[in-house]
């Protein structure tokens, strides 16, 4: 029984090494911001979650307590990672020079999110929330 | 067996800063930096946790929390502030 607990945990370090490798690999390997933004985002969450159910089984299994110390880290982690994502990825889209001009012309009359103006009615969302306009 | 774990993930976590260090200092946009050091702060997290399981010491834990509310928190003031000019307006 201890064996398998310790393969099990020895399992979890070496898998949660592996993602957070890859998903640092693809940061430095990718070719542009948004295909490295999804790598580590994704991979690297993946990693540490694994090796926080690692350290959760290690202190059950050594010291026969329950820890939930790593639930707090692993749920802070899940609940922080879109939103940087969603952060950068905006950061992206507002300095990246040009980025309007490289868009094929939207199909529908609303345009594109962060490029366009909204369409217009009554009750609608304050002028400030838009975004800098296409040609500005 | 766990040690050798431990020995495999250390390295794995260690190469990973590398890595990031690498995409911190060639960049090339500002977004690319800010992506770098959120990375560098996530493998750091796995790295104090993995020092926790090999030293057996509880302490580890509320430093790699501590960690995790820093580096988002200066993850979003470094955006706002290149996105905005202001952090809190």
């Amino acid at each position: 029984m201890d064996f398998l607990i310790e393969l099990l945990i020895s399992t979890l370090i070496v898998v949660g090494g592996i993602f957070g490798l890859v998903g640092s690999f693809g940061l430095a390997k990718l070719p542009d911001l948004m295909t490295r933004l999804h790598a580590p985002t994704k991979a690297t969450t993946l990693g540490v979650g694994a090796v926080l159910i690692a350290s959760m089984a290690h202190v059950l299994w050594d010291e026969g307590r329950l820890s939930l110390h790593e639930l707090l880290i692993t749920l802070f982690l899940f609940l922080t990672a879109p939103i940087t994502a969603n952060f950068i990825a905006k950061l992206y889209l507002h300095t990246e020079p040009n980025l309007a001009a490289k868009l094929p012309s939207a199909t529908t009359e609303y345009g594109w999110a962060n490029f366009d103006p909204p369409p217009r009615s009554g009750d609608d969302e304050p002028d400030s929330l838009t975004g800098p306009r296409r040609g500005d | 067996m766990i040690a050798h774990a431990l020995l495999f993930g250390f390295g794995c976590f260690g190469a990973g800063l590398l890595l990031n260090l690498y995409r911190l200092a060639k960049g090339p946009s500002i977004a690319d930096r800010v992506l770098a050091l959120d990375t560098m702060v996530i493998n750091g997290i796995s790295l104090l946790i993995l020092y926790g399981i090999s030293s057996d010491a509880a302490v580890y834990f509320e430093a790699a929390l501590l960690f995790a509310m820093v580096g988002f928190i200066s993850t979003v003031a470094y955006c706002r502030f290149v996105l905005r000019g202001d952090i809190i307006e």
